[in-house]
């Protein structure tokens, strides 16, 4: 018997039917639309687009230093360097040397006068090779005046340096429930950064047209702002520049606003030299010049009751924002937003900061904050479990979210959706939590040197932009004459599964085989204005705005069904492939190639906007979330105590992806999720030198987990539910969410380093609980005992 | 001397009279063959993104090993057959079954990680063993993937060999390939360049030996997993280059009654299997050493070559009293391991001479030798601390001790203090914790992005704790990888 992956049973088969007869509706397990491409290597990328004549190839210089006056750049002896065809810097754009994506005119395309972080792009070299442009690079000479650099979240908090108005949420009476409370800690705690390590780098390819346009193949979430960006450092109409984008070789937000500079570069570039060019960045340096995931101080100060009850919650947020505010301001609301996570606070105050440093700027990573605050907010829960000597699980289910009036976010929305009582008692249940935190006791007594430890955390994640304007999105469907459905919409494909997902709802929304239905790469020449495929939002507007297509061509064929057999509109059945009026049944391909001779129009534009959202920042109130996700883990690991080093042994997980439109993509997600989760948690660790150099900028000192990494036992399981709002077949997202199910496993590290200490001091294991980490809390905990 | 390098690209014959000495494999097939397949996701060896296949004769067989693309120069081909993704789809258009394993278990998302996913498995497919759930991520510890979490490639890595799919193209082929391969292994040394740089590829010893010793300035290349990173990192124009591959006599291992000596040309693959027959815990710090791709060009030569402060195999080897054999011209001389480091960035080892073999004597029975390897992910990292330890115990009582450590100095380098404190002493806690204590005074070791000071002195002290627990008698091994594990209860 062959060894098996366990908690994996029988994936479905490629392209099963549904109940009703076509190939691959809504809520069929289909595989990913490019998988036999992606095994055969005939998937395209940016960098694999067939190259066009003439292209030159670029090279992006970096600053080396951390704060400095650039008082000299001559530029003169990498332009004479063999190869070299152009080199273009701050004085050459021609448009706006800006970038912010919020309009804070912070973030240059290249440094102009003062370097702000290490690494920060200075100019661009272009040659036949990148290997000429590299080499001529280093033929710069450049003088930098030394200006003293912010390079931690406490130095900025000291001098008051921030990116962006401070985040604010407030509700009840905070001292009045502090005297109701039993007991108040406070404490503090780091939670690391990330990188995202999508596996294909930085990359666009820009060809010049006529008329100064500009196409522009960028590897990015966000066509319409690249587009945008282009246009601005080019000083060009949006009209004028197109960009396009079939497929990412992983993104998990870090081409949401990153990939512009590579765009704009790459752009800058073919409009200096009338030339394609390619900017496709070395991985060392897209780990140094780009954006990552925050990292964050967060003080916290609770006051409880005996039986384990939040009374009162005061937190303060601080993120490293880095030189510039790129999305920073909605990243910090987003942390305010997770903080509760699951959990009811009777009185509440948080502040959240966005920390200007002379570090690279962060920006969107899967979660979007949201992740720091549930840390930071699972760290409380925790704190209470040791004070009052209760089980963490029996904590956590005391404290979440219930009925009125203990249903209230600190953002005074009401949480109608909630099932993390019922999901959280499942999984109790089905992973035999008590009997396991027994084994493991007796574990831990018998064995010298090994430690277990078991953590059961929920999440509970918002769905929705809190910029309410992102929360649109738009797709144009064409029906040909001979029946194939060409499908455009803005989303973007990153490996998450979007485009199939989407194709299942027009192919369900028409009746017709999902193979009829061709995905085309996303252009922002055939849907415009466009939101970033983001805040996994990606299905829930794009498969709206696809079905309302489908819905109008559909509704026009009906009409022109029941015109063509004197009947009336509902009295044609619309059938899996077919129509049948007044007995009449007529084919799809018939219907519309009659349609197209009776002069119907066969192309429909879609368009969705999320009902009902609303946030107010001043006030710290609204309802920013059409709906929230929910789920949980079980984790158990094995620590070393004489080294630090741990293995996952096992994670079951329960997760609410609502009626899933796909169950093998949204599994995928939830697996993926997890294990990313996870390295973020445990051994990925982001390290800059005290000159403010980051240090960890490739895989080799960027350890993200690898397949032995992954537990050997991983049951994963959907909880059953639906979404009670009125989304794309009642699905939830599923994007973001799961990654927040490895805290699971942070704190399941925590619980074995406590027995070190007979659970009776909390063991403070921030994050990334590298094994070093884990070793020094041990130690730190034995000095205690 | 031939001039001319030739390989199969798949079932083509490739002969290139201009060879860029240091262009590599990824970028050959991406720029000169437009095999776009091959994806660059660090170009330094870590991702397995650019993995390929690389087919050589061998003992009568076909051997096909998985390699990273990104850091092997493409002279490294010579005589060799390339495969890559573009290969592994039948004619009549079907997907290899490895292939139709990943589609039916949901392997890609992104689909970027993919083809290296499938190269790796490939590789592991025609060697033909079991595949278990051990040797799976084993096999794919140096492909990196961020989207899936593994699950669904591991899976697919169990089911690969009872999938439907085409395959009889290459393995109906293997015949024609051998006898092809065979003919274009002349032996006669090779010389090729581009714009006056030059690639060699020496065919014999003394060739070799000559060569370099009439070069010292050339970039001599064993598995090129250190000088890859040279290029693609650095970008170094290195010339002249050359690479000791095709010099049959560094491929041998050879057994002496004492000891076993390993050819500087042995791949760690290689060298694992009879490094692990004798000693266990040598074969498993070699599993624990990087990926299987980097394993199946990089050396132990290599790695002492290099005289790296933070490289795996010197504290074992120094633990075991292994000699390192150089020559220069026609002249041979050993020295120890241990006094080959002599400082950091300094060896003892002359301009032009070159590391011949490694000699590693057989152990004894009194002996306990272990190796630990610390840093922060298992597989593929590099170590922030690795221990390699051998004492001799009789009746009780320590007679010799050998602990040697990476990553706490300048250069691989042996814990005197703590020796002396442990040699006379019954084996026991207190004579392993105060020779933990003595350890203070033979290290300051650094902080850096792998581990801190203070971690990397704490864990060294422990490892002896632990290393004395595991060999005392009682306790018996306490890992949490390898085949001693501790499995789940
Ligand atoms: C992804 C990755 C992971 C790695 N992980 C580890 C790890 O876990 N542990 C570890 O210890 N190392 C690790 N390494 C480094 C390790 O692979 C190398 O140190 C390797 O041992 C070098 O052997 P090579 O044959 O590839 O040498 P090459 O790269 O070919 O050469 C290395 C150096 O030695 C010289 N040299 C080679 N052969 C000879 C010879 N016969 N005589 C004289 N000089 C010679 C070369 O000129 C060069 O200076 C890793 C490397 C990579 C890329
Ligand atoms: S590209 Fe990453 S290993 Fe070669
Ligand atoms: S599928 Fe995206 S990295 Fe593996």
């Amino acid at each position: 018997m062959a060894d098996t992956v366990q908690g994996r049973s029988g994936s479905e088969r490629p392209a099963a039917r549904d109940k009703e007869g076509i190939r691959g509706g809504a809520g069929v397990a289909l595989i990913h639309d490019s998988a036999t491409k992606h095994v055969t290597g005939e998937a395209v990328y940016t960098d694999d687009i067939r190259e066009p004549a003439r292209l030159v190839e670029v090279h992006i210089a970096l600053a080396e230093r951390a704060r400095a006056r650039v008082v000299k750049l001559d530029l003169e002896p990498v332009r004479r360097a063999k190869g070299v065809v152009a080199v273009v810097a701050a004085g050459d754009v021609p448009g706006i040397n800006d970038i912010s994506p919020t309009g804070t005119g912070d973030d240059p395309v290249f440094a102009a006068g003062e370097v702000v972080y290490h690494g920060q792009p200075l100019f661009a070299v272009a040659a036949g090779t990148v290997h000429e442009a590299r080499r001529a690079a280093r033929l710069a000479v450049v003088g930098y005046e030394d200006l003293a650099p912010t390079l931690s979240i406490e130095a900025a908090l000291e001098s008051q340096s921030f990116v962006w108005p401070e985040g604010r949420m407030q509700r009840g009476d905070l001292e009045a429930a502090r005297g109701r409370a039993t007991g108040r800690i406070s404490g503090a705690m780091t939670i690391g950064g990330q990188d995202h390590f999508y596996l294909e780098g930085q990359v666009a390819m820009a060809v010049p047209g006529e008329d100064g346009d500009m196409l522009v193949h960028s590897s990015t979430q966000h066509p319409s702002e690249v587009q945008h960006m282009v246009g601005k450092v080019l000083g060009l109409p949006d009209h004028a520049v197109t960009i396009e984008v079939r497929r990412m070789g992983g993104a998990f937000g870090g081409k949401e606003t990153q990939a512009n500079l590579f765009a704009c570069v790459a752009a800058l570039v073919a409009n200096a030299t009338g030339r394609p060019a390619k900017v496709r960045a070395d991985r060392d340096d897209d780990m140094v010049m780009t954006g990552k995931r925050h990292d964050f101080l967060a003080r916290y100060d609770v006051a409880y009751r005996d039986d384990g009850r939040i009374e009162a919650v005061e937190m303060e947020l601080a993120a490293r924002a880095g030189c510039s505010a790129d999305l920073s301001g909605a990243i910090i609301d987003r942390a305010l937003f997770h903080a509760d996570n699951a959990y009811f606070y009777p009185a509440v105050k948080l502040t959240a900061h966005a920390c200007r440093t002379n570090t690279v700027s962060n920006t969107a990573f899967r979660g979007f904050g949201g992740p720091q605050g549930m840390v930071a907010g699972e760290r409380v829960i925790e704190e209470v479990a040791f004070a009052t000597g209760l089980d963490p699980l029996e904590v956590r289910k005391r404290n979440l979210y219930g009925e009125a009036p203990r249903d209230l976010t600190p953002y005074h929305m009401e949480v109608t959706d909630n099932v993390a009582p019922e999901l959280v008692a499942q999984l109790e249940r089905d992973g035999r939590y008590w009997e396991r935190r027994d084994e493991i006791r007796a574990f831990n007594a018998r064995h010298p040197y090994f430690r277990r430890g078991l953590a059961l955390t929920p999440v509970k994640f918002g769905i929705s932009f809190t910029l309410t304007a992102y929360n649109q999105a738009g797709a144009l469907l064409h029906v040909y004459k001979d029946g194939s459905v060409m499908l455009n919409h803005g989303g973007t494909e990153m490996g998450q599964g979007l485009y199939v997902k989407v194709a299942q709802v027009v192919a369900d929304e028409l009746q017709v085989d999902v193979g009829r239905v061709r995905i085309t790469a996303t252009t922002t020449a055939k849907v415009p204005n466009t939101s970033a495929t983001a805040a996994s939002s990606g299905s829930d507007l794009n498969g709206m705005a696809a079905q309302a297509a489908a819905r109008t061509i559909k509704e026009r064929l009906i009409r022109f069904a029941a015109e063509s057999h004197q009947a009336e509109p509902n009295e044609v059945e619309w059938l899996p492939g077919r129509v049948r009026v007044k007995g009449d049944e007529i084919g799809f391909n018939e219907l519309v190639s009659q349609a197209y001779t009776a002069r119907v129009q066969l192309s429909a534009t879609g368009f969705y906007k999320t009902p009902d959202i609303h946030w107010d920042r001043a006030t710290g109130r609204g309802r920013p979330f059409y709906y929230f996700c929910y789920g949980a883990a079980l984790a158990e690991v094995t620590v070393d105590t004489l080294t630090g080093e741990y293995r996952v042994d096992r994670a079951d997980i329960l997760h609410d992806v609502g009626r899933s439109l796909n169950p093998a993509i949204d599994r995928g997600q939830i697996e993926g999720g997890f294990v990313q989760g996870m390295g973020w948690l445990t051994t990925e660790e982001l390290w800059w030198d005290d000159q403010g150099r980051l240090k960890t900028h490739a895989p080799s000192t960027y350890k993200i987990p690898a397949a032995s990494d992954r537990p050997r036992v991983l049951e994963i399981a959907f909880f059953e539910n639906e979404n009670r709002e009125p989304t794309v077949h009642r699905s939830k997202a599923v994007g973001e969410p799961p990654l927040m199910l490895g805290i699971a496993v942070l704190h399941a590290l925590s619980d074995a380093v406590a027995s070190v200490a007979d659970h009776r001091v909390c063991p403070r294991l921030d994050p990334p609980a590298t094994p070093e980490r884990v070793l020094m809390a041990i130690e730190r905990l034995r000095e205690t005992k | 001397m031939r001039h001319t390098l030739r390989f199969l690209l798949g079932h083509d014959l490739v002969e290139l009279g201009e060879v860029d000495p240091t262009q590599t494999v990824l970028e050959w097939l991406r720029r000169d063959a437009h095999r776009w397949g091959t994806k660059e996701g660090c170009a330094e060896g870590d991702c397995g993104a650019c993995s390929v296949v690389v087919v050589r004769p061998e003992g009568g067989r076909l051997r096909a090993d998985a390699v990273n693309s990104c850091i092997q120069f493409v002279g490294t081909l010579d005589g060799a057959q390339l495969l890559t993704v573009e290969d592994l789809k039948g004619p009549d258009g079907r997907l290899h079954r490895v292939q139709q394993a990943m589609v039916d278990h949901h392997g890609s998302q992104c689909g970027f990680c993919t083809p290296g996913f499938v190269m790796a498995l490939y590789a592991m497919d025609r060697r033909g063993e079991a595949v278990t759930y051990e040797t799976a991520v084993d096999e794919i510890a140096g492909n990196l993937c961020r989207c899936t979490g593994y699950g669904p490639i591991v899976e697919a890595a169990l089911a690969m060999r009872g999938t439907e799919g085409a395959g009889e193209h290459l393995s109906g082929r293997e015949a024609e390939v051998m006898a092809r391969l065979e003919a274009l292994d002349d032996g006669q040394d090779l010389m090729v360049g581009k714009d006056g740089r030059t690639f060699h590829a020496p065919a014999s010893l003394d060739a070799l030996a000559m060569l370099y010793a009439g070069n010292p300035g050339a970039a001599l290349v064993a598995g090129s997993t250190d000088v890859g990173l040279w290029v693609t990192k650095q970008d170094r124009p290195l010339d002249p280059v050359i690479w000791l591959g095709r010099v049959k006599e560094l491929r041998r291992i050879e057994e002496r009654t004492d000891a076993v000596v390993i050819g500087a040309g042995v791949s760690y693959t290689d060298a694992m299997a009879k490094l692990g027959e004798m000693y266990p815990e040598g074969g498993e710090l070699i599993r624990r050493l990087a990926s299987v791709q980097i394993r199946n060009t990089g050396t132990i030569g290599g790695n002492v070559a290099n005289g790296s402060p933070i490289g795996d195999s010197p504290p074992f080897l120094i633990a075991a009293d292994a000699r390192v054999v150089l020559r220069y011209r026609g002249e041979r001389r050993e020295v120890a391991v241990e006094d080959f480091f002599i400082s950091y960035g300094e060896q003892d080892r002359r301009p032009g001479e070159l590391v011949e073999a490694i000699v590693l004597p057989r152990p004894k029975p009194t002996e306990h030798l272990a190796c630990y390897k610390i840093s922060k992910r298992f597989d593929q990292d590099i170590s922030a601390v690795c221990g390699g330890f051998r004492v001799r115990v009789e009746k009780g009582v320590v007679k010799d001790a050998r602990l040697a450590f990476g990553g706490m100095a300048g250069t691989p380098k042996r814990a005197k203090a703590a020796e002396a404190a442990l040699v006379g002493r019954p084996w026991s806690e207190d004579a392993a914790r105060d020779a933990a204590a003595a350890m203070e005074g033979d290290f300051r070791p650094l902080t850096d992005q792998r581990a801190s000071a203070a971690y990397r002195m704490k864990v060294a002290q422990n490892l002896l704790v632990k290393f004395w627990y595991e060999t005392h008698g009682e306790g018996g091994q306490i890992r949490l990888v390898g085949p001693r594990r501790v499995v789940h209860g």
